[in-house]
């Protein structure tokens, strides 16, 4: 019991009004202290959140009627990886355990819309349904995947969810039967209702069909689940998971048992890529192990990691530069540099190493969290000359 | 919002303390080395219970006996009248039992006021899923720990620093708010590791009233080494040498105790100032605090 005997951590050796570095965009305050005016905001943490909501839906209807088809099927990717990314940011920035099998947890999630999707005859379930089941059962998995992680810390958990990640897509060469092997699945897309297609009519003229109702579909899906996410963040389930990820002991002296909240954050997180998954299912139309090597759990790692640990925000950003980037860079290396475009493809996995090196070195919070450091100096600052000059 | 009466979510009731803890035969052995031998200890109501010894004399170990840390290998411990055994640090709280960490171990991610809303986990009602859905009970149950904790910083007198990050604050604040932290979950027995280490006179002082303070509503056992804090303010001192039980009593006995003067003077390590003081009482302040102590009781 080692732990107790810990030594006050170096007494006033920060000076500067800030959490620890790597999580500070996971630390979004749950408690304002002084009360006081905070004026025109709704009062309730859930008028706050509908508000928020309802303000990103429209952005999103604007952002879908105003770009090209093109875009759309980008903006359906930016949604499921957010997804992912939101609920792996949940996990790794506020309860501090590591995931590297989140991409594998998307499998499951994608695997079982495709076979629910996939009836021989007569219609399948509605999709709303499909995507619960899709959930319940990645969350399903999650738990017994956090069962085993909440033992485990750090390298040894990486260790852990990184066999997930290598050994799931095996499992669909195994049963290739029912998962189809090294093809995969092809799904079927569901069609888009006929209140929907006028709805869009009505809004921009344009055929809501196909893309168009799929990049509906996955932006809904993002919004609820950033909102119920936001939900859980900004509560005292969310001050649990900190505390359990910032001080085991005096989390356990004040009654939390570390094991099951430990396993509470591995399932919302897990039910969140089970989401994600779904959403990539119909996005791609197509399940196969390709889509969910390693690198996909990487990917949704390095995404959090430079949007800002612990952000929804910053998982958003994170995953954004994960759609976009490869683009840029591809462009950048065609017409800048002048390359082949197979040269350029290649172009794109070293900028964004590059990125992600360069965000270590000068923002190690990410972005998200850089900027919430600086404004917390700023306000430590303000009130340090305040306290002077009174 | 309808503001909710204050008395009756915040205010802690000024019950009298009931509980009795008590730990009897207690022994220990870590492979081979008995670390105590047949040590028995009770924690009366409403009294604060000093644990002292030379270094290595085993109170840190029988501090984490009484909490559930370590197992003894025989012995009992009743608290509420209610044998504990395999005892895990979180189902402490539950209990009505609260430590403190010799260290502060405060969560370095969050405000003060937070890091106390996280002591008060035992008082929360609101579940995961109206969390989940942000339910407006959620918010209420929100606010209600909100205010235990402010109540909590008040006693402590560290309101001021509720929005504060505990790292940038200076040590003894940052003990303090540990203490608030420990007082929000309304224990029943408050176990106090070494609170005074790296606190000034004057500070330890302020602590020492501040322990007579809570004592009037909880049970106290006090592992300490300043010689002085634990006369000032413990009814009842248990003192421990090389794992056995040299003395128990009122800390005029234990002044008067020559077994215990015997026990410190034959440890010079670092307690020498505490044994020059229990055998002579040389010291102008220590010997004032010793009236102090005489004239009370």
């Amino acid at each position: 019991m080692s732990d107790l005997q810990t030594p006050a951590g170096a007494p006033g050796a920060a000076s500067d009004d800030a959490p620890s570095t790597a999580t500070a965009a996971a630390n979004a305050s749950s408690a304002a202290a002084g009360g006081g005016g905070r004026s025109f905001l709704p009062k309730t943490t859930l008028l706050r959140h509908l508000l928020v909501l309802a303000l990103c839906a429209v952005g999103a209807v604007l952002l879908l009627e105003g770009t090209e088809r093109s875009t759309n099927d980008q903006i359906s990717r930016i949604a499921f990886y957010a997804i992912a990314a939101g609920g792996l940011t949940l996990l790794t920035g506020l309860n501090g355990q590591i995931s590297l099998g989140h991409g594998a947890l998307m499998a499951v999630g994608a695997y079982t819309t495709a076979l629910l999707l996939d009836v021989e005859d007569g219609e399948p379930l509605p999709l709303a349904v499909i995507f619960l089941i899709a959930v319940a059962i990645t969350a399903v998995v999650g738990a017994l995947v956090g069962v085993a992680a909440a033992r485990l810390h750090g390298p040894y958990l990486a260790g852990a969810t990184l066999a997930l990640a290598v050994g799931v897509p095996g499992l669909t060469l195994y049963f290739s039967d029912t998962l189809g092997g090294e093809q995969g699945i092809n799904v079927r897309a569901p069609r888009a209702p006929d209140w929907f297609v006028d709805a869009i009519e009505a809004i921009s003229g344009e055929r809501g069909q196909g893309t168009k109702w799929l990049a509906y579909i996955a932006v809904v899906s993002l919004l609820i689940t950033y909102f119920l996410l936001a939900n859980l963040m900004r509560s005292r389930i969310g001050r649990t998971w900190r505390a359990v990820r910032d001080q085991e002991v005096a989390a356990e002296l004040a009654g939390i048992s570390l094991g099951s909240w430990r396993v509470l954050a591995f399932v919302v997180s897990a039910a969140a890529a089970g989401l994600a998954g779904a959403v990539l299912a119909i996005v791609v139309r197509l399940t196969a192990p390709g889509s969910f090597l390693p690198v996909l759990s990487l990917s949704l790692l390095t995404a959090i990691v430079i949007g800002g640990l612990g952000s929804l925000f910053g998982a958003l950003l994170g995953s954004i530069l994960l759609v976009f980037l490869p683009e840029w860079a591809r462009d950048f290396g065609l017409e800048v540099l002048d390359m082949e475009s197979a040269q350029a493809s290649q172009a794109a996995f070293v900028i964004y190493g590059l990125l992600l090196v360069a965000t270590m070195l000068f923002a190690p919070a990410g972005l998200v969290g850089t900027v919430r450091l600086a404004l917390l100096r700023r306000r430590a600052a303000r009130a340090a000359a305040r306290a002077d000059g009174g | 919002m309808a503001e909710p009466p204050l008395a009756s979510t915040t205010q802690r009731p000024d019950r009298s303390p009931t509980a009795r803890l008590e730990m009897t035969g207690i022994h220990v052995a870590f492979g081979g080395v008995t670390a105590l031998e047949d040590v028995s200890l009770t924690v009366e109501p409403g009294q604060v219970h000093g644990l002292i010894g030379p270094n290595g004399a085993g109170k840190t170990t029988m501090f984490n006996v009484a909490c559930g840390l370590v197992r003894p290998s025989s012995g009992r411990i009743v608290w509420r009248g209610e044998e504990l055994r395999r005892l895990r640090p979180a189902q402490l709280a539950k209990l009505g039992i609260a430590r403190t960490l010799q260290g502060v171990g405060l969560f370095p991610g969050m405000t003060v006021l937070e890091n106390v809303m996280v002591g008060a986990h035992r008082h929360a009602k609101a579940g995961f899923f109206s969390a989940l859905f942000a339910i407006p009970t959620a918010d209420k149950d929100e606010e209600r720990l909100r205010r235990r904790a402010m109540d909590a910083l008040a006693e402590l007198e560290a309101t001021a620093y509720a929005g504060r990050y505990p790292g940038s604050l200076p040590y003894p604040v940052q003990k303090r708010v540990a203490l608030a932290r420990a007082l929000v979950a309304d224990p029943e027995l408050l176990l106090l590791d070494e609170p005074a280490s790296g606190l000034s006179e004057d500070e330890m002082h302020e602590l020492g009233e501040l322990i007579r303070s809570v004592a009037s509503r909880m049970s106290v056992l006090l592992v300490e080494h300043h010689m002085d804090l634990v006369m000032r303010v413990c009814d009842r001192i248990t003192v421990l040498d090389s794992g056995r039980q040299i003395a128990v009593g009122t800390p005029e006995e234990i002044r008067a105790d020559p077994a215990v003067t015997e026990a410190y003077l034959g440890d010079d390590v670092d307690v020498d100032a505490d044994a020059a003081e229990l055998s002579t009482g040389r010291s102008t302040a220590q010997a004032a605090a010793g009236t102090e102590e005489a004239t009370r009781g």
